[in-house]
């Protein structure tokens, strides 16, 4: 079993205790509570009604869409969702929040406790604890680089219908609450609850974190704010647990405080403003009456369920008989998936699989490209194997029209023939060349014929200079092992 | 419970209530009799009995995800104290 990373200190062994809380913003084309845009990118308050301005007398009315995405993410974590929620006021001031206060839910979420499992590698998994997932408004966004001294105000994130996911403190070190992140924004793509998006801010991430001697009591916990990657969270947690160590053998006492994670310095400071606020005075929002989910709703949606990411490897280990690394990888994300599936069906799964994983996603890592924006796309990639796979090209080969489609576009048929790539396997072809070889080079014959075995790879290479590369490997072989051993 | 000078201040300063000093000991009797009338209010036994979120037996109402609202941002910002072009304005906040 996989064991957790503890810490050495000066004192002894330290082990973290992480929990994290996701904010999902839900797929939705309107908000939470009015009829506005939630467009990425739209010009500043464009996507802004009066009920996001909190203008007087505008009420609330609730998204029917945002429940019922709600309902399926719990459905996916394995929660009980409840029949009766209720929204509550979150008050606090800061220029981002016109209303003064987040129209959020405190005392009862619409989804109470779950689980999943997340993946620690050599088909290792672990249980974590879901505590709850609650819906609630998000508030506008502040920038502070537009002027010297003031903020610009733009509302046009205010009201977008974000799902609050909280964790039970069940992560032990950040190798687990990077697992965690990653298979919850794989969840909720694969049903569709969210688009996953770190980088426009669609799923944020705040970490709670303590220290603590192995197996004692929790320590006081800080809650790292402002995460926006799985890498950052991982380094943020790192940092913070060390900092609390060195607290803690110095003598001194961690403050429970909200800290500020900056990725550009690697460390968390301690973000004043947010201790006088902790006092949120939560009451039940007058303006909404308490949120009734019938029985019949709620099951609705947990038959439409879709295959989730678990489910999926299982069926890909088992159907394909791929290996649990491989079914894991091509399972991580709804889009690998489906783009497997789609090129492996009527071909060698195994092969397809490992060719998908060792070259196309090297190549997409390699230009920072989702599967999404490949140039290359699942049909064409799939003509390419054919002609692996009958022969026409070699592997070798394969990867050199591959690159080649990749980057100037083009189907591998065409390009196959433009370049001359074809494999030659005609054994008369490959033997007359090879007789003229070993007849050039009678000295290289000879020593090889002495015992110098190496030299094999040096007639084989000729062959290969000779054709440019198309011969195939294994007609080669054959023909110069009876040829040399004659 | 009765309310001291120091929780009124707070109390005050979550809500950005200004609260003058000569108003201090008159909010601070009011606060109380207030208080005294919810902790009468506690005396009822009520453990077995459902919260009330409000008189009607109503479900909350929900609408279809649909856009039509919104794309006025000159009118969103018309009433704004400080604005430049449609952005709101206020005095620089940096954490």
């Amino acid at each position: 079993m996989r064991e957790a990373i503890k810490l050495k200190g000066e004192t002894g062994i330290w082990e973290m205790v992480i929990g994290l809380e996701i904010h999902a913003q839900v797929n939705c084309k309107s908000k939470l509570f009015s009829g506005s845009a939630t467009d990425f990118g739209a010009s500043p308050n464009s996507q802004v009604s009066y009920v996001d301005a909190a203008m007087p007398g505008m009420l609330p009315v609730i998204n029917s869409e945002a429940v019922n995405q709600a309902i399926k993410t719990g459905h996916a974590l394995n929660a009980k969702i409840n029949n009766i929620s209720i929204f509550d006021r979150k008050n606090y001031f800061y220029p981002d929040l016109p209303q003064g206060y987040q129209i959020s839910q405190f005392k009862s979420p619409i989804v109470g406790e779950g689980w999943i499992n997340i993946d620690l590698g050599k088909g290792e998994i672990k249980k974590i604890g879901i505590e709850r997932l609650h819906l609630e408004q998000d508030a506008g966004k502040l920038m502070h680089d537009q002027h010297p001294r003031l903020s610009f105000v733009d509302l046009n994130r205010s009201g977008i219908p974000l799902m609050e996911i909280v964790s039970k403190p069940d992560m032990r070190d950040w190798e687990e609450a990077g697992a965690y992140l990653r298979k919850l924004r794989s969840i909720v793509r694969y049903i569709g609850s969210c688009d996953g998006n770190m980088d426009q801010g669609s799923l944020r991430c705040d970490a709670n974190i303590s220290v603590r001697r192995p197996g004692e009591e929790f320590g006081t916990r800080c809650e790292l704010k402002n995460i926006n990657s799985v890498k950052f969270m991982m380094k943020a947690v790192e940092f913070e647990a060390y900092r609390q160590i060195e607290i803690i053998e110095n003598g001194g006492e961690v403050k429970q405080e909200t800290r500020l994670y900056d990725p550009n310095k690697n460390e968390t400071r301690s973000m004043r403003s947010k201790e006088e606020a902790h006092d949120y005075r939560y009451f039940p929002d007058p303006d909404l009456l308490p949120l009734n989910i019938s029985n019949d709703r709620i099951e609705k949606y947990k038959d439409e369920l879709p295959e989730l990411p678990d489910q999926k490897r299982e069926r890909f280990q088992k159907d394909y008989g791929l290996s649990f690394y491989d079914a894991d990888v091509l399972t991580a994300d709804k889009s690998y998936a489906d783009f497997f599936e789609i090129v492996s069906k009527g071909r060698d799964a195994k092969f397809v699989a490992n060719w998908v994983i060792t070259n196309f996603f090297a190549m997409l890592n390699e230009v920072e490209k989702s599967i999404e924006e490949s140039p290359v796309n699942a049909q064409q990639l799939g003509e390419l194997f054919d002609l692996i796979q009958d022969g026409t090209i070699s592997g070798r080969t394969a990867k050199d029209v591959f690159e080649e489609m990749f980057t100037n576009g083009g189907r591998a048929n065409d390009i196959v023939e433009a370049k001359g790539l074809k494999q030659i396997s005609n054994t008369d072809e490959l033997e007359s060349m090879a007789k003229k070889i070993i007849e050039d080079n009678s000295e290289q014959v000879s020593k090889y014929k002495n015992g110098n075995e190496k030299l094999f790879g040096w007639f084989v290479g000729q062959m290969m200079k000779n054709t440019g590369g198309t011969a195939n490997p294994k007609v080669v072989n054959e023909i110069l092992k009876t040829l040399l051993n004659k | 419970m009765s309310l001291d000078k120091s929780t009124l201040e707070r109390v005050a300063y979550l809500a950005r209530i200004k609260i003058e000093d000569s108003e201090i000991e008159k909010m601070i009797t009011e606060l109380n009799n207030i208080m005294k009338w919810i902790e009468e209010l506690n005396e009822v036994d009520v453990n077995n009995v459902k919260p009330m979120t409000g008189v009607s037996n109503n479900s909350l109402r929900e609408r279809e995800d649909e856009v039509n609202d919104g794309g006025y941002s000159d009118e969103i910002v018309s009433n704004a104290p400080e604005k430049i072009d449609n952005s709101f304005t206020v005095p620089k906040v940096i954490e």
